[in-house]
Protein backbone atom coordinates (compact mmCIF):
# COMPACT_ATOMS: atom_id res chain seq x y z
CA UNK A 1 0.00 0.00 0.00
CA UNK A 2 2.60 2.62 0.55
CA UNK A 3 6.43 3.50 1.55
CA UNK A 4 6.96 3.52 5.00
CA UNK A 5 9.24 5.63 6.98
CA UNK A 6 11.37 3.65 9.19
CA UNK A 7 13.94 6.48 10.08
CA UNK A 8 13.68 10.01 8.27
CA UNK A 9 17.17 10.97 7.71
CA UNK A 10 18.14 15.04 8.50
CA UNK A 11 15.64 16.57 6.54
CA UNK A 12 13.15 14.43 4.00
CA UNK A 13 10.64 16.33 2.44
CA UNK A 14 8.56 15.70 -0.67
CA UNK A 15 9.42 18.71 -3.81
CA UNK A 16 8.40 18.88 -6.83
CA UNK A 17 9.10 21.88 -9.73
CA UNK A 18 7.60 24.34 -7.32
CA UNK A 19 4.79 27.20 -7.81
CA UNK A 20 4.79 29.89 -9.95
CA UNK A 21 3.14 32.76 -9.79
CA UNK A 22 2.36 33.70 -6.32
CA UNK A 23 5.61 35.77 -5.53
CA UNK A 24 3.04 38.85 -5.94
CA UNK A 25 1.67 37.39 -2.17
CA UNK A 26 4.66 37.00 -0.41
CA UNK A 27 5.67 33.42 -1.35
CA UNK A 28 8.65 32.02 -3.23
CA UNK A 29 8.28 29.21 -6.15
CA UNK A 30 10.05 26.84 -3.25
CA UNK A 31 10.23 22.99 -5.22
CA UNK A 32 13.74 20.94 -5.67
CA UNK A 33 16.86 22.91 -4.37
CA UNK A 34 18.24 21.09 -7.66
CA UNK A 35 15.64 20.95 -10.29
CA UNK A 36 17.99 18.71 -12.69
CA UNK A 37 18.26 16.16 -10.66
CA UNK A 38 14.44 16.23 -9.91
CA UNK A 39 14.17 15.95 -13.64
CA UNK A 40 16.49 13.08 -13.44
CA UNK A 41 15.37 10.79 -11.35
CA UNK A 42 11.14 11.20 -12.78
CA UNK A 43 11.92 9.88 -16.12
CA UNK A 44 14.15 7.29 -15.02
CA UNK A 45 10.63 6.13 -13.26
CA UNK A 46 8.61 7.34 -15.84
CA UNK A 47 7.04 10.77 -14.46
CA UNK A 48 6.66 13.99 -15.84
CA UNK A 49 10.27 15.87 -14.80
CA UNK A 50 8.62 18.16 -12.32
CA UNK A 51 6.24 15.49 -10.19
CA UNK A 52 6.90 15.32 -6.80
CA UNK A 53 9.98 13.16 -5.32
CA UNK A 54 11.41 12.78 -1.80
CA UNK A 55 14.24 15.53 -0.90
CA UNK A 56 16.93 13.67 0.98
CA UNK A 57 19.45 16.10 2.80
CA UNK A 58 22.45 15.00 3.40
CA UNK A 59 21.50 12.42 6.31
CA UNK A 60 19.35 10.12 4.12
CA UNK A 61 16.39 8.23 5.60
CA UNK A 62 15.31 4.16 5.65
CA UNK A 63 12.22 2.86 3.49
CA UNK A 64 10.55 0.47 3.63
CA UNK A 65 8.72 -0.78 0.48
CA UNK A 66 5.05 -2.25 1.32
CA UNK A 67 4.34 -2.93 -2.38
CA UNK A 68 6.44 -3.31 -5.46
CA UNK A 69 7.67 -0.28 -7.08
CA UNK A 70 9.76 1.44 -9.41
CA UNK A 71 12.20 4.11 -7.65
CA UNK A 72 15.21 6.23 -8.71
CA UNK A 73 17.61 7.99 -6.51
CA UNK A 74 19.61 10.93 -7.90
CA UNK A 75 21.61 14.10 -7.65
CA UNK A 76 24.03 13.39 -4.30
CA UNK A 77 25.98 10.28 -3.72
CA UNK A 78 24.74 8.51 -0.81
CA UNK A 79 27.01 5.44 0.78
CA UNK A 80 23.56 3.35 1.57
CA UNK A 81 22.46 -0.24 0.29
CA UNK A 82 20.22 2.31 -2.52
CA UNK A 83 21.67 2.42 -6.28
CA UNK A 84 22.05 5.64 -7.38
CA UNK A 85 21.11 6.94 -11.29
CA UNK A 86 19.15 4.04 -12.12
CA UNK A 87 15.44 3.06 -12.35
CA UNK A 88 15.05 0.23 -9.41
CA UNK A 89 12.47 -2.11 -9.11
CA UNK A 90 11.88 -2.48 -5.35
CA UNK A 91 9.81 -5.96 -4.45
CA UNK A 92 7.25 -5.69 -1.91
CA UNK A 93 8.53 -5.67 1.51
CA UNK A 94 12.22 -4.48 0.46
CA UNK A 95 13.93 -2.29 2.66
CA UNK A 96 16.60 0.50 1.97
CA UNK A 97 18.72 2.25 3.78
CA UNK A 98 19.88 5.62 1.86
CA UNK A 99 22.97 6.45 4.45
CA UNK A 100 24.94 9.26 4.34
CA UNK A 101 25.82 11.98 1.49
CA UNK A 102 29.54 10.98 0.06
CA UNK A 103 29.23 13.68 -2.36
CA UNK A 104 26.76 16.46 -3.30
CA UNK A 105 23.74 17.44 -0.35
CA UNK A 106 20.66 16.68 -1.95
CA UNK A 107 19.05 13.41 -3.89
CA UNK A 108 15.70 12.68 -5.12
CA UNK A 109 14.02 9.62 -4.78
CA UNK A 110 11.15 9.58 -7.03
CA UNK A 111 8.30 6.52 -7.51
CA UNK A 112 6.34 5.51 -10.77
CA UNK A 113 3.64 7.50 -10.80
CA UNK A 114 4.11 9.69 -7.93
CA UNK A 115 2.85 10.59 -4.05
CA UNK A 116 -0.13 10.64 -3.62
CA UNK A 117 -0.32 13.77 -1.58
CA UNK A 118 -2.94 17.13 -2.42
CA UNK A 119 -1.36 19.51 -4.33
CA UNK A 120 -1.46 22.77 -2.44
CA UNK A 121 -1.85 26.16 -4.81
CA UNK A 122 -1.02 24.32 -7.49
CA UNK A 123 2.48 22.43 -6.28
CA UNK A 124 3.20 19.28 -3.91
CA UNK A 125 5.87 20.96 -3.04
CA UNK A 126 6.59 21.23 1.10
CA UNK A 127 7.16 24.48 2.13
CA UNK A 128 8.09 24.49 5.68
CA UNK A 129 7.99 27.98 6.75
CA UNK A 130 4.12 27.82 5.92
CA UNK A 131 3.75 23.96 7.38
CA UNK A 132 1.65 23.62 4.19
CA UNK A 133 2.00 21.15 1.20
CA UNK A 134 4.14 18.02 0.29
CA UNK A 135 3.35 15.57 3.31
CA UNK A 136 1.07 17.19 6.01
CA UNK A 137 3.34 20.58 5.64
CA UNK A 138 6.42 19.01 7.49
CA UNK A 139 9.43 17.28 6.47
CA UNK A 140 9.14 13.01 7.43
CA UNK A 141 8.95 11.31 10.53
CA UNK A 142 9.69 7.86 11.59
CA UNK A 143 6.12 5.93 10.97
CA UNK A 144 4.98 8.08 8.04
CA UNK A 145 3.18 5.96 5.51
CA UNK A 146 3.03 7.29 1.97
CA UNK A 147 0.54 5.85 -0.30
CA UNK A 148 1.09 5.68 -3.84
CA UNK A 149 -0.91 7.62 -6.59
CA UNK A 150 -0.39 4.84 -9.09
CA UNK A 151 -0.04 1.73 -7.45
CA UNK A 152 0.54 0.04 -10.79
CA UNK A 153 2.37 1.96 -12.88
CA UNK A 154 5.82 0.29 -12.00
CA UNK A 155 4.15 -2.42 -14.29
CA UNK A 156 4.89 -0.47 -17.42
CA UNK A 157 8.57 -1.37 -16.64
CA UNK A 158 7.98 -5.19 -15.95
CA UNK A 159 11.10 -6.18 -18.15
CA UNK A 160 13.52 -4.73 -14.47
CA UNK A 161 12.06 -8.15 -13.36
CA UNK A 162 14.45 -10.21 -15.26
CA UNK A 163 17.29 -8.29 -14.59
CA UNK A 164 19.79 -9.02 -11.28
CA UNK A 165 18.51 -7.02 -8.61
CA UNK A 166 15.61 -5.75 -10.53
CA UNK A 167 18.08 -2.73 -12.09
CA UNK A 168 20.04 -1.92 -15.41
CA UNK A 169 23.42 -1.59 -16.17
CA UNK A 170 23.59 1.75 -17.77
CA UNK A 171 22.66 5.22 -15.71
CA UNK A 172 21.94 8.49 -16.06
CA UNK A 173 24.94 11.18 -16.18
CA UNK A 174 24.78 13.22 -12.46
CA UNK A 175 25.89 16.28 -14.07
CA UNK A 176 24.99 18.83 -10.82
CA UNK A 177 27.57 17.08 -8.69
CA UNK A 178 31.17 18.69 -7.06
CA UNK A 179 34.00 16.92 -9.42
CA UNK A 180 36.07 18.95 -7.06
CA UNK A 181 35.54 22.15 -4.85
CA UNK A 182 35.68 25.04 -4.88
CA UNK A 183 32.96 24.78 -7.66
CA UNK A 184 32.72 27.63 -9.72
CA UNK A 185 29.82 29.89 -9.91
CA UNK A 186 28.20 32.91 -12.30
CA UNK A 187 27.06 35.67 -11.26
CA UNK A 188 26.19 39.10 -12.92
CA UNK A 189 26.74 41.73 -10.72
CA UNK A 190 23.62 42.63 -8.23
CA UNK A 191 21.88 46.28 -7.94
CA UNK A 192 24.03 47.44 -5.45
CA UNK A 193 27.37 45.97 -6.56
CA UNK A 194 29.34 49.68 -6.87
CA UNK A 195 27.95 50.35 -3.18
CA UNK A 196 30.43 48.09 -1.93
CA UNK A 197 34.15 49.09 -1.53
CA UNK A 198 36.63 48.35 -3.91
CA UNK A 199 38.09 45.65 -1.16
CA UNK A 200 35.07 44.35 -0.73
CA UNK A 201 34.40 44.15 -4.44
CA UNK A 202 37.86 42.47 -4.85
CA UNK A 203 37.44 39.52 -1.92
CA UNK A 204 33.88 38.48 -3.26
CA UNK A 205 34.91 37.14 -6.49
CA UNK A 206 38.86 36.40 -4.62
CA UNK A 207 37.70 34.24 -1.96
CA UNK A 208 36.69 30.55 -1.73
CA UNK A 209 33.55 31.23 0.32
CA UNK A 210 32.45 28.48 2.60
CA UNK A 211 28.92 26.96 3.07
CA UNK A 212 28.13 27.97 6.73
CA UNK A 213 26.13 25.70 8.97
CA UNK A 214 23.10 27.96 9.53
CA UNK A 215 22.26 27.59 5.69
CA UNK A 216 19.30 25.80 4.97
CA UNK A 217 16.57 25.89 2.21
CA UNK A 218 15.85 29.83 1.87
CA UNK A 219 19.35 30.53 2.08
CA UNK A 220 22.81 29.66 1.93
CA UNK A 221 25.06 31.58 4.70
CA UNK A 222 28.55 32.27 3.13
CA UNK A 223 32.09 32.38 5.47
CA UNK A 224 34.95 34.70 4.60
CA UNK A 225 35.91 38.13 5.31
CA UNK A 226 33.17 40.46 5.90
CA UNK A 227 31.99 42.43 2.83
CA UNK A 228 32.09 46.21 3.72
CA UNK A 229 29.98 49.02 2.08
CA UNK A 230 31.39 52.55 1.51
CA UNK A 231 28.05 54.33 1.25
CA UNK A 232 26.05 52.78 4.51
CA UNK A 233 22.59 54.37 3.68
CA UNK A 234 19.75 51.85 4.03
CA UNK A 235 18.08 50.10 1.15
CA UNK A 236 14.63 50.58 0.14
CA UNK A 237 13.34 46.91 0.44
CA UNK A 238 13.22 45.42 -3.04
CA UNK A 239 12.45 42.34 -4.62
CA UNK A 240 15.02 39.00 -4.87
CA UNK A 241 15.37 36.19 -6.89
CA UNK A 242 16.40 32.35 -6.40
CA UNK A 243 20.02 33.31 -6.39
CA UNK A 244 20.25 36.76 -5.32
CA UNK A 245 23.30 37.10 -3.03
CA UNK A 246 22.53 39.73 -0.51
CA UNK A 247 24.75 41.52 2.06
CA UNK A 248 23.35 42.08 5.51
CA UNK A 249 25.04 44.87 7.93
CA UNK A 250 27.49 42.06 9.56
CA UNK A 251 28.95 41.97 6.14
CA UNK A 252 28.41 38.15 5.75
CA UNK A 253 26.39 37.43 2.15
CA UNK A 254 23.02 35.07 2.08
CA UNK A 255 22.50 33.00 -1.37
CA UNK A 256 19.38 32.96 -1.43
CA UNK A 257 17.70 29.13 -2.48
CA UNK A 258 14.21 27.82 -2.94
CA UNK A 259 12.46 28.81 -0.33
CA UNK A 260 13.36 32.68 -0.02
CA UNK A 261 12.01 35.45 0.89
CA UNK A 262 10.04 37.50 -1.93
CA UNK A 263 11.54 41.05 -0.72
CA UNK A 264 14.46 42.25 1.29
CA UNK A 265 16.46 45.09 2.56
CA UNK A 266 19.95 43.98 2.39
CA UNK A 267 21.77 45.22 -0.69
CA UNK A 268 22.28 42.66 -3.09
CA UNK A 269 26.24 42.37 -4.19
CA UNK A 270 25.46 39.47 -7.10
CA UNK A 271 22.88 37.38 -8.86
CA UNK A 272 23.82 34.13 -9.23
CA UNK A 273 22.62 32.71 -12.71
CA UNK A 274 20.01 29.92 -13.27
CA UNK A 275 22.30 27.28 -14.63
CA UNK A 276 24.55 27.30 -11.54
CA UNK A 277 22.11 27.27 -8.50
CA UNK A 278 21.74 23.83 -9.16
CA UNK A 279 24.97 22.67 -8.30
CA UNK A 280 25.39 25.41 -5.64
CA UNK A 281 22.39 23.58 -3.66
CA UNK A 282 24.73 20.04 -3.99
CA UNK A 283 27.22 21.83 -1.37
CA UNK A 284 26.62 20.91 2.01
CA UNK A 285 27.60 22.92 5.02
CA UNK A 286 31.38 23.17 4.66
CA UNK A 287 31.70 22.72 0.62
CA UNK A 288 33.11 25.68 -0.88
CA UNK A 289 32.45 27.75 -3.79
CA UNK A 290 33.93 30.76 -5.82
CA UNK A 291 32.02 33.32 -7.55
CA UNK A 292 32.95 33.87 -11.24
CA UNK A 293 31.52 37.91 -12.98
CA UNK A 294 29.79 36.98 -16.48
CA UNK A 295 27.28 39.34 -18.15
CA UNK A 296 23.78 37.98 -19.63
CA UNK A 297 24.76 36.92 -23.11
CA UNK A 298 27.06 34.43 -21.11
CA UNK A 299 24.12 33.53 -18.42
CA UNK A 300 22.03 32.44 -21.40
CA UNK A 301 24.87 30.48 -23.02
CA UNK A 302 25.42 28.76 -19.39
CA UNK A 303 21.40 28.03 -19.76
CA UNK A 304 21.14 26.76 -22.71
CA UNK A 305 24.46 24.35 -22.11
CA UNK A 306 22.84 23.16 -19.32
CA UNK A 307 18.81 22.68 -20.77
CA UNK A 308 21.02 21.03 -23.43
CA UNK A 309 23.03 18.61 -20.82
CA UNK A 310 19.92 17.79 -19.41
CA UNK A 311 17.66 16.92 -22.93
CA UNK A 312 20.62 15.01 -24.12
CA UNK A 313 20.64 12.74 -20.84
CA UNK A 314 16.22 12.81 -21.09
CA UNK A 315 16.99 11.14 -24.35
CA UNK A 316 19.56 8.86 -23.15
CA UNK A 317 16.94 7.38 -20.79
CA UNK A 318 14.34 7.12 -23.30
CA UNK A 319 16.68 5.35 -25.85
CA UNK A 320 18.11 2.91 -22.76
CA UNK A 321 14.02 2.18 -22.24
CA UNK A 322 13.30 1.26 -26.00
CA UNK A 323 16.28 -1.31 -25.96
CA UNK B 1 -2.17 58.36 -15.07
CA UNK B 2 0.57 60.04 -12.89
CA UNK B 3 0.49 63.46 -11.72
CA UNK B 4 4.20 64.09 -11.87
CA UNK B 5 7.07 62.34 -14.34
CA UNK B 6 7.57 59.24 -12.87
CA UNK B 7 10.13 57.20 -15.32
CA UNK B 8 11.98 54.12 -14.78
CA UNK B 9 15.50 54.72 -13.10
CA UNK B 10 17.07 51.52 -13.65
CA UNK B 11 16.08 48.22 -15.25
CA UNK B 12 17.75 45.63 -13.43
CA UNK B 13 18.45 42.15 -14.11
CA UNK B 14 17.66 39.65 -10.91
CA UNK B 15 19.86 36.71 -12.45
CA UNK B 16 18.72 35.84 -15.42
CA UNK B 17 14.97 35.12 -15.18
CA UNK B 18 13.61 38.43 -13.79
CA UNK B 19 13.91 41.87 -13.65
CA UNK B 20 13.60 44.68 -11.49
CA UNK B 21 12.40 47.91 -13.10
CA UNK B 22 12.91 50.86 -10.37
CA UNK B 23 10.96 54.07 -10.34
CA UNK B 24 12.08 55.36 -6.48
CA UNK B 25 15.04 53.61 -4.47
CA UNK B 26 13.82 56.14 -1.31
CA UNK B 27 10.01 55.37 0.05
CA UNK B 28 7.45 58.22 -1.89
CA UNK B 29 4.01 56.69 -1.39
CA UNK B 30 2.72 58.47 -4.70
CA UNK B 31 5.67 56.93 -6.59
CA UNK B 32 4.14 53.93 -4.64
CA UNK B 33 0.71 54.22 -5.51
CA UNK B 34 1.97 54.47 -9.11
CA UNK B 35 3.59 51.21 -9.25
CA UNK B 36 0.64 49.22 -8.00
CA UNK B 37 -1.19 50.68 -10.17
CA UNK B 38 1.40 49.77 -13.19
CA UNK B 39 1.70 46.26 -11.83
CA UNK B 40 -2.09 45.45 -12.12
CA UNK B 41 -1.85 46.99 -15.69
CA UNK B 42 0.85 44.53 -16.36
CA UNK B 43 -0.27 41.47 -14.80
CA UNK B 44 -3.62 42.29 -17.03
CA UNK B 45 -1.36 41.71 -20.25
CA UNK B 46 -0.70 38.07 -19.11
CA UNK B 47 2.17 37.72 -21.42
CA UNK B 48 3.05 33.98 -21.83
CA UNK B 49 6.37 34.42 -20.95
CA UNK B 50 5.63 36.20 -17.55
CA UNK B 51 6.29 34.18 -14.36
CA UNK B 52 4.78 36.87 -12.10
CA UNK B 53 4.44 40.46 -11.44
CA UNK B 54 5.68 41.86 -7.71
CA UNK B 55 4.74 45.38 -6.73
CA UNK B 56 7.17 46.21 -4.70
CA UNK B 57 7.73 49.07 -2.75
CA UNK B 58 9.28 51.48 -5.68
CA UNK B 59 9.11 49.27 -8.07
CA UNK B 60 8.10 46.14 -10.03
CA UNK B 61 10.03 42.83 -10.46
CA UNK B 62 9.09 40.69 -13.56
CA UNK B 63 9.82 37.50 -13.47
CA UNK B 64 9.93 35.48 -16.64
CA UNK B 65 11.30 32.28 -18.78
CA UNK B 66 13.94 33.83 -20.47
CA UNK B 67 13.88 31.52 -23.65
CA UNK B 68 10.14 31.73 -24.70
CA UNK B 69 10.31 32.30 -27.94
CA UNK B 70 8.03 35.79 -27.59
CA UNK B 71 10.74 37.27 -26.12
CA UNK B 72 13.26 36.73 -28.83
CA UNK B 73 16.18 36.33 -27.01
CA UNK B 74 16.65 39.34 -24.89
CA UNK B 75 13.77 39.33 -21.88
CA UNK B 76 15.40 42.08 -20.14
CA UNK B 77 14.44 44.49 -23.09
CA UNK B 78 10.97 42.81 -23.38
CA UNK B 79 10.08 43.62 -19.99
CA UNK B 80 11.71 46.94 -20.00
CA UNK B 81 9.34 47.59 -23.57
CA UNK B 82 6.11 45.97 -21.81
CA UNK B 83 6.27 48.27 -18.97
CA UNK B 84 6.72 51.36 -20.95
CA UNK B 85 3.84 50.41 -22.91
CA UNK B 86 1.58 49.94 -20.13
CA UNK B 87 2.85 53.26 -18.81
CA UNK B 88 0.92 54.77 -21.95
CA UNK B 89 -2.14 52.20 -21.53
CA UNK B 90 -3.98 55.16 -20.04
CA UNK B 91 -7.07 52.24 -20.47
CA UNK B 92 -6.08 50.03 -18.54
CA UNK B 93 -5.08 51.79 -15.78
CA UNK B 94 -8.38 51.61 -14.05
CA UNK B 95 -8.40 49.86 -11.25
CA UNK B 96 -11.01 48.83 -8.46
CA UNK B 97 -11.24 51.33 -5.34
CA UNK B 98 -9.32 50.30 -2.61
CA UNK B 99 -11.00 47.88 -0.27
CA UNK B 100 -10.75 48.54 3.67
CA UNK B 101 -9.52 45.70 5.46
CA UNK B 102 -10.17 45.31 9.32
CA UNK B 103 -8.13 43.59 11.08
CA UNK B 104 -8.76 42.52 14.77
CA UNK B 105 -6.00 43.00 17.47
CA UNK B 106 -5.47 41.75 20.60
CA UNK B 107 -3.11 44.51 22.58
CA UNK B 108 -3.27 42.76 25.99
CA UNK B 109 0.41 42.33 27.64
CA UNK B 110 0.35 38.21 26.53
CA UNK B 111 0.06 39.13 23.55
CA UNK B 112 2.37 42.49 22.92
CA UNK B 113 6.11 41.50 24.38
CA UNK B 114 7.54 44.96 23.13
CA UNK B 115 4.25 47.20 24.14
CA UNK B 116 6.34 48.61 27.13
CA UNK B 117 9.40 49.16 25.68
CA UNK B 118 7.89 50.60 22.84
CA UNK B 119 5.82 52.90 25.16
CA UNK B 120 9.17 53.71 27.34
CA UNK B 121 10.90 54.30 24.49
CA UNK B 122 8.24 56.88 23.32
CA UNK B 123 7.00 58.47 26.68
CA UNK B 124 3.55 56.78 26.47
CA UNK B 125 1.55 54.92 28.42
CA UNK B 126 0.89 51.78 27.05
CA UNK B 127 -2.82 51.79 26.63
CA UNK B 128 -1.78 55.19 24.73
CA UNK B 129 0.28 52.89 22.02
CA UNK B 130 -2.39 50.39 21.79
CA UNK B 131 -4.73 53.36 21.06
CA UNK B 132 -2.73 55.51 18.72
CA UNK B 133 -1.61 52.26 16.52
CA UNK B 134 -5.64 51.18 16.39
CA UNK B 135 -6.49 54.53 15.63
CA UNK B 136 -4.52 55.04 12.46
CA UNK B 137 -5.45 54.49 8.87
CA UNK B 138 -3.15 52.54 7.09
CA UNK B 139 -2.40 51.76 3.44
CA UNK B 140 -0.46 48.29 2.07
CA UNK B 141 2.38 49.47 0.44
CA UNK B 142 3.97 46.09 -0.27
CA UNK B 143 3.16 42.11 0.00
CA UNK B 144 6.42 40.72 0.26
CA UNK B 145 9.28 38.73 2.59
CA UNK B 146 7.09 36.11 3.92
CA UNK B 147 3.31 34.88 2.54
CA UNK B 148 0.72 37.83 3.33
CA UNK B 149 3.41 39.55 4.80
CA UNK B 150 2.21 43.43 4.28
CA UNK B 151 4.55 46.79 5.07
CA UNK B 152 1.78 49.58 6.08
CA UNK B 153 2.40 52.98 6.15
CA UNK B 154 0.16 54.98 8.49
CA UNK B 155 1.98 54.57 11.65
CA UNK B 156 1.83 57.63 13.62
CA UNK B 157 4.72 59.34 14.43
CA UNK B 158 4.46 59.50 18.21
CA UNK B 159 4.67 55.39 17.84
CA UNK B 160 7.80 55.54 15.16
CA UNK B 161 10.67 53.45 17.24
CA UNK B 162 13.81 52.32 14.82
CA UNK B 163 14.05 48.28 14.22
CA UNK B 164 14.93 46.41 17.28
CA UNK B 165 18.73 46.26 17.88
CA UNK B 166 18.36 42.33 18.50
CA UNK B 167 15.57 40.43 16.21
CA UNK B 168 13.14 38.30 18.35
CA UNK B 169 14.46 34.51 17.33
CA UNK B 170 10.63 33.88 16.46
CA UNK B 171 7.96 36.42 16.61
CA UNK B 172 4.10 34.61 17.47
CA UNK B 173 2.30 33.88 14.23
CA UNK B 174 -0.16 36.77 13.58
CA UNK B 175 2.15 39.30 15.58
CA UNK B 176 1.35 43.04 15.05
CA UNK B 177 4.77 45.02 15.14
CA UNK B 178 5.74 48.37 14.07
CA UNK B 179 9.13 50.26 13.11
CA UNK B 180 9.84 53.57 11.44
CA UNK B 181 6.74 54.70 10.50
CA UNK B 182 5.49 51.27 9.34
CA UNK B 183 3.40 48.06 10.47
CA UNK B 184 3.15 44.74 10.31
CA UNK B 185 1.54 41.62 10.58
CA UNK B 186 3.69 38.23 10.72
CA UNK B 187 1.96 35.64 8.96
CA UNK B 188 4.10 32.19 11.10
CA UNK B 189 6.45 31.89 14.26
CA UNK B 190 9.55 33.46 12.11
CA UNK B 191 12.14 35.90 12.95
CA UNK B 192 11.62 39.57 13.03
CA UNK B 193 13.26 42.48 14.20
CA UNK B 194 10.08 44.52 14.54
CA UNK B 195 8.83 45.73 18.20
CA UNK B 196 5.23 43.62 18.60
CA UNK B 197 2.55 45.62 20.18
CA UNK B 198 -0.24 43.06 19.89
CA UNK B 199 -1.56 39.80 17.86
CA UNK B 200 -4.10 38.91 15.92
CA UNK B 201 -6.27 35.71 15.32
CA UNK B 202 -6.86 36.12 11.68
CA UNK B 203 -4.78 34.42 9.63
CA UNK B 204 -3.03 36.85 7.20
CA UNK B 205 -2.16 33.62 4.76
CA UNK B 206 -3.62 30.45 4.40
CA UNK B 207 -2.91 28.30 1.90
CA UNK B 208 -6.70 26.54 1.40
CA UNK B 209 -8.30 30.08 1.09
CA UNK B 210 -9.93 31.05 -2.12
CA UNK B 211 -7.24 34.31 -1.84
CA UNK B 212 -4.58 33.02 0.23
CA UNK B 213 -3.49 36.65 1.35
CA UNK B 214 -5.38 38.78 4.14
CA UNK B 215 -4.40 41.84 2.33
CA UNK B 216 -3.44 43.27 -0.93
CA UNK B 217 -1.31 46.57 -1.97
CA UNK B 218 -3.43 49.21 -2.06
CA UNK B 219 -5.36 48.12 0.90
CA UNK B 220 -6.59 50.31 3.93
CA UNK B 221 -6.19 48.66 6.63
CA UNK B 222 -7.86 49.73 9.87
CA UNK B 223 -6.85 47.63 13.45
CA UNK B 224 -10.21 47.04 15.35
CA UNK B 225 -8.86 46.46 19.77
CA UNK B 226 -10.26 43.28 20.98
CA UNK B 227 -10.14 41.77 24.51
CA UNK B 228 -8.12 38.75 25.10
CA UNK B 229 -11.11 36.44 25.53
CA UNK B 230 -12.65 37.64 21.89
CA UNK B 231 -9.13 36.81 20.47
CA UNK B 232 -9.68 33.16 21.68
CA UNK B 233 -12.86 32.78 20.51
CA UNK B 234 -12.03 34.64 17.14
CA UNK B 235 -9.10 32.28 17.32
CA UNK B 236 -11.10 29.16 17.15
Amino acid sequence: MSVRVLRPGLLTTLQDHGRQGLQHVGLCPGGAMDPVALALANALVGNEAGEAALEITVIGPELSFEEEALVALCGAEFDGSFPHNRPVLAPAGSRFNVGHAARGARAYLAVAGGFAVAPVLGSRSTYLPGHFGGFQGRSLKHGDALELRDPGASGRFAKLKKTRNGTVKWSAPPFTLPDREPILVHVLEGQHFASFDSNAQRSFFDTVWKIAPASNRMGFRLSGPALVRSDQDEILSGPTARGSVQVPADGTPIALMADHQTTGGYPRIAEIVSADVARLAQLAPGGTVHFARCDLGMASELRHDSKERLSAALRGIAWNYGQ
Amino acid sequence: MAKKAIEPKAVVPLGDCAAYIEFADKLDLEVNAFVQQLAATVQARAKPWMRDVVPALGGIALHYDPDHPDVHGDALEAAAILVQECMKDEAVAEVAPARTVEVPVCYEREFAPDIEEVARQMKLDPAEVARLHAAGEYRVLMIGFAPGHAYMSGLDAKLAVPRRATPRALVAPGAVAIANEQTVVYPYAISGGWSVIGRTPVAVFDAAREAPSLLAPGDRVRFRPISADEFMALKK
